[in-house]
């Protein structure tokens, strides 16, 4: 086999673009193939929020690292994505949430996680738009949002520069493992070989595995966002509440980003094709109870994107056991916060450099036979 | 997380819903009461009538009665909505229509919070918007569109300005022009991007419907009665003003739409009113996600239909310009139609029988003026770098020519690299302009036929919920906090 290229990474999301530039600055030829325009899927339709509050405890501090990552994005990927660093805030409405948020603040610290606890006229004072009500809040410093829907075109340049080969628009059927590496097939055509493989292809990890006949189930989440029309100045921070579902932030032109993980309809197949009004109008409610001047503004557009989960809520990112040089590299929790730095640990992992490529191995969450959980694209 | 949630939230049913009361919508909704299907006609207006049949406001009745074709069709509608049950709901802004289980499920804001209605079937009928080609100056106060000044001559009397320039394309020129000089006001020029040969072209097809060939006629007697200088074959590139509209320059227009260097000609005025044709309104059916295809002639996406109005998706039917701009005659003989069909389709289903295939011809005096005003690619081409193109967001041609450079090669994508259309109208008004750019780039031609080819490739923007913006405060009502239902706490 003659290999084109060192590795082929496939999924040209946020992580498989974070990947694939990393390997190409480390001196392999990178082909990156992905099946629409790069980083439109989860890495560019994602709330952008960069926030400690809502990480999972294991990925603290990889989120830290990412989170600087994205801070001086302006000197390694020659693009800021609009990010805005800013205080971070975490409400408690009841008793209840205030147990929780104490309890998990305290393991995120411990995690390396700059949150203390304030008392609702201090909390106050970081936030003045936040509502009366509130009877605790979790705060913390690195914080902060980016303009998600502009990734690609950050990554894009910097892939370019790179010199990775950027395949949009080529759909990967299937890959063949031979001999001595990979070969890519699109639209039943030979695309290209490599020796090293990274599938980095979000909610699509589980298709993409099946093709090395690894089964590896993830569930798909669609969450659903909302934005406002541009309004007058009414908050400075990113707002979220105890049980994290809530993300709440003002954008420099005065729109107002409301997310926080509640479901839409759809399924991988068909993407996130419609929302649930019910789930629409909680969100917006949590959102105009958190900082009420909300409730002025006008909404203007509302969507659904795809987020991946395994069994664990873990990532999936590391080798694929039975086949030498190929990678997974998806299902990361939060992944815009955290995915830049998983990614970059694995790239510099394949190149072997640093601790190696294990970072979260997937032997715990195969299975051999199980039914598939959603439907196949 | 999909449990009900005390709210203002209202919910009905009816075998049909229909959006859109003008003269499809409204038509179908009385053509199935007649057959006996229960029906549910929403619209945001106060009253039905739609675009063209416009009901007076309550406060305006007073004086003198208006006889106009237009004003006598629409109190038709009127009264035989009024005559039947029909559940009528108007000041209900659509703004979430998903399938559901039993066919549709269409949420709208009204005056007293949200309402939902469930329908087996769903008749759009959302009619159409106004297409502008943009030129410098156009965002100055001053300049507005035709149908926007039909509305406040219409149902508010009011004259768009002292010295009105009337400019663009189609059918819609003569009718506002001639307007503005019943009503009284000056009408300063007509700019008429047509010739007298474009519009002969024409003239068989409107032979073809003598009483509106003849309210033509009588819109041009008016305006050649007020000396009213025409130009033909001319096109605005400019409008100039301080704070406000002052003064316009007009260019005369090559065969191929775009505007010549040469003969360019400044008027003053204090107001201009442009359109550039009309733009189905297929926020809905691509929301649902039904096929559609590009039609430069019906106004550029249209969904995908049968003679009888079916959409590529079971229960969808569409009726009236939203389906392809065909005007006010087509939209009610359509809504008859449509409601045919879907009364036969519903008695079908009921008795497990073949559907009944339906077809039917365009009609030619609608196509030959849509042909009119259809928009032309060297036009688009002609606009200078630094014209705004989507005035929400303020992105000139400048910024989307570099998002191409920059290897946008889709329309999301444009919008992702440049946030044009990402403000309020969502891409409403600039959405066809933007994409007829993209293929101007693609196609490395101007011809229509080419360009036609890459605007079916290139597609058009993903459509969202709202369908129109809401605001917050209506959509959430009042509520406790204890009634929120928040989801189960995300894993640690
Ligand atoms: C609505 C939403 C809000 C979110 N909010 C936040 C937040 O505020 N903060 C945060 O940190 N995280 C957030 N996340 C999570 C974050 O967006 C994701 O973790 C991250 O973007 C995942 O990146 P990815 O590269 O793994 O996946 P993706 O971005 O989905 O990329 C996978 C790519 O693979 C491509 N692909 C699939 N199949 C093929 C094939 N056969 N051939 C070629 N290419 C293929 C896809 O087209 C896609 O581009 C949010 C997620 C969503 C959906
Ligand atoms: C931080 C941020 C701020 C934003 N601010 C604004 C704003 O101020 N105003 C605004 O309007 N928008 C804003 N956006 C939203 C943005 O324009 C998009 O709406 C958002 O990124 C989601 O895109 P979409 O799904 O609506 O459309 P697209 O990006 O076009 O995605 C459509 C998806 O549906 C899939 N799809 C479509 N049809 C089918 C089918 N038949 N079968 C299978 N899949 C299909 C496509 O593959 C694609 O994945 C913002 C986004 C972000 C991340």
């Amino acid at each position: 086999m003659t290999a084109d290229y060192d590795a082929i990474v496939i999924g040209g999301g946020l992580l498989g673009a974070t990947a694939a530039l990393f390997l190409a600055r480390g001196g392999m030829r990178v082909a990156l193939f992905e099946r629409g325009p790069l980083c439109r899927e989860a890495s560019g339709t994602n709330a952008g929020t960069l926030t400690m509050q809502m990480t999972r405890v294991a990925l603290i501090p990889f989120a830290l690292e990412g989170h600087a990552m994205w801070q001086s994005a302006r000197d390694w990927l020659g693009h800021d994505v609009g990010m805005v660093t800013c205080d971070g805030l975490s409400l408690a409405f009841t008793e209840q949430e205030a147990d929780l948020l104490s309890d998990r603040a305290a393991k995120r610290r411990a995690a390396g996680a700059p949150i203390t606890l304030l008392s609702p006229a201090e909390a106050q004072k970081v936030e003045p738009g936040v509502s009366p009500d509130i009877l605790l809040a979790g705060h913390c410093p690195v914080d902060g949002f980016t303009e998600a829907y502009s990734t690609g075109k950050a990554f894009r340049v910097a892939l370019l520069q790179a010199g990775v080969a950027v395949r949009e628009h080529t759909p990967v059927d299937r890959v063949e493992h031979e001999d001595a590496g990979y070969s890519v097939v699109s639209d039943g055509k030979a695309m290209a070989r490599a020796r090293r493989l990274v599938l980095a292809g979000g909610v699509w990890i589980e298709p993409m595995l099946a093709w090395l006949g690894v089964r590896l189930p993830i569930k798909t989440l669609i969450n659903q966002l909302a934005i406002t029309e541009r309004v007058a100045p009414i908050m400075r921070s990113v707002v979220g509440i105890a049980s994290g579902l809530l993300s709440l932030k003002q954008y420099p032109n005065g729109t107002v980003l409301i997310g926080g993980g509640w479901q839409g309809i759809g399924n991988r197949a068909e993407g996130g094709y419609a929302l649930s009004p019910e789930a629409l109008i909680g969100n917006v409610r949590l959102a105009c109870h958190a900082i009420p001047a909300l409730r002025g503004a006008r909404l203007v557009r509302a969507w659904a994107g795809l987020e991946a989960e395994t069994d664990d809520a873990l990532p999936a990112v590391g080798p694929v056991p039975g086949h030498a040089d190929a990678y997974v590299c998806g299902s990361v929790h939060s992944g815009y916060t955290s995915g830049l730095a998983i990614a970059r640990h694995l790239a510099a992992g394949i190149l072997g450099e640093g601790a190696g490529p294990e970072l979260f191995p997937i032997d715990r969450l195969l299975r051999q036979s199980a039914p598939n959980p959603t439907r196949e694209t | 997380m999909n449990a009900p949630i005390a709210s203002t939230t209202a919910a009905s049913s009816a075998d049909v819903a229909i959006i859109g009361a003008g003269p499809a919508g409204g038509t179908a909704a009385v053509t199935l009461r007649s057959r006996g299907l229960s029906v549910t006609l929403v619209d945001e207006a106060p009253l039905p009538g739609g675009q063209v049949w416009r009901a007076l406001p309550q406060t305006l009745k007073s004086g003198a009665a208006d006889r106009s074709p237009d004003r006598i069709d629409g109190d038709k509608l009127r009264g035989a909505l009024a005559n039947s049950d029909v559940d009528w709901r108007g000041d209900r802004r659509v703004w979430s229509v998903m399938r559901d289980p039993q066919g549709f499920r269409i949420d709208a804001l009204g005056p007293s919070g949200t309402e939902t209605i469930r329908a087996r079937s769903l008749i759009v009928a959302s009619g159409t918007h106004e297409r502008t080609v943009p030129f410098p100056g156009w965002t100055l106060p001053g300049v507005m569109g035709l149908a926007a000044a039909t509305i406040l001559l219409k149902s508010q009397h009011v004259l768009p300005g002292q010295r009105v320039v009337v400019a663009g394309a189609g059918p819609l020129l003569a009718a506002v022009a001639a307007g503005i000089l019943k009503a009284g006001g000056e009408v300063a020029a007509v700019i008429d991007q047509n010739g007298a040969l474009d519009w002969l072209g024409a003239s068989g097809a409107m032979l073809s419907r003598p009483a509106l060939a003849i309210r033509g006629a009588g819109w041009v007697r008016r305006i050649v009665g007020a000396r009213t200088p025409v130009y033909r074959r001319h096109c605005v590139v400019a409008a100039q003003g301080e704070t406000d509209l002052a003064s316009i320059t007009i260019a005369p227009v090559g065969a191929n739409g775009a505007p010549r260097p040469e003969g360019r000609k400044d008027l003053t005025a204090d107001s201009l009113v442009i359109g550039n044709g009309l733009v189905p309104g297929t926020e809905i059916t691509r929301l649902l996600r039904a096929e559609h295809r590009f039609d430069r002639d019906l106004g550029g996406w249209c969904p995908v239909l049968d003679g009888g109005g079916r959409t590529t998706i079971e229960g969808l039917y569409v009726a009236g310009d939203g389906g392809g701009v065909l005007g006010v005659d087509a939209a009610r003989a359509g809504g008859r139609h449509v409601g045919e069909t879907v009364a036969d389709d519903a008695r079908a289903v009921a008795n497990r029988s073949e559907r009944r295939p339906t077809s039917r011809r365009r009609p030619r005096f609608g196509a030959a003026m849509a042909h009119l005003a259809r928009l032309r690619p060297a036009h688009v081409a002609s606009i200078p770098a630094e014209t705004v193109i989507c005035r929400c967001e303020d992105v000139t041609r400048a910024e989307i020519d570099r998002a191409i450079d920059e290897g946008a090669d889709e329309v999301n994508q444009i919008k992702h690299f440049t946030r044009c259309g990402m403000g309020p109208c969502q891409g409403r008004f600039c959405g066809d302009i933007v994409a007829e750019l993209l293929a101007l780039r693609q196609a490395g031609a101007d011809d229509e036929t080419t360009i036609d080819r890459a605007r079916a490739r290139i597609g058009s923007w993903t459509a969202r919920v709202p369908i129109r913006p809401v605001p917050l405060d209506s959509l959430i009502g009042d509520f406790d906090y204890a009634d929120i239902p928040v989801p189960p706490p995300a894993p640690l």
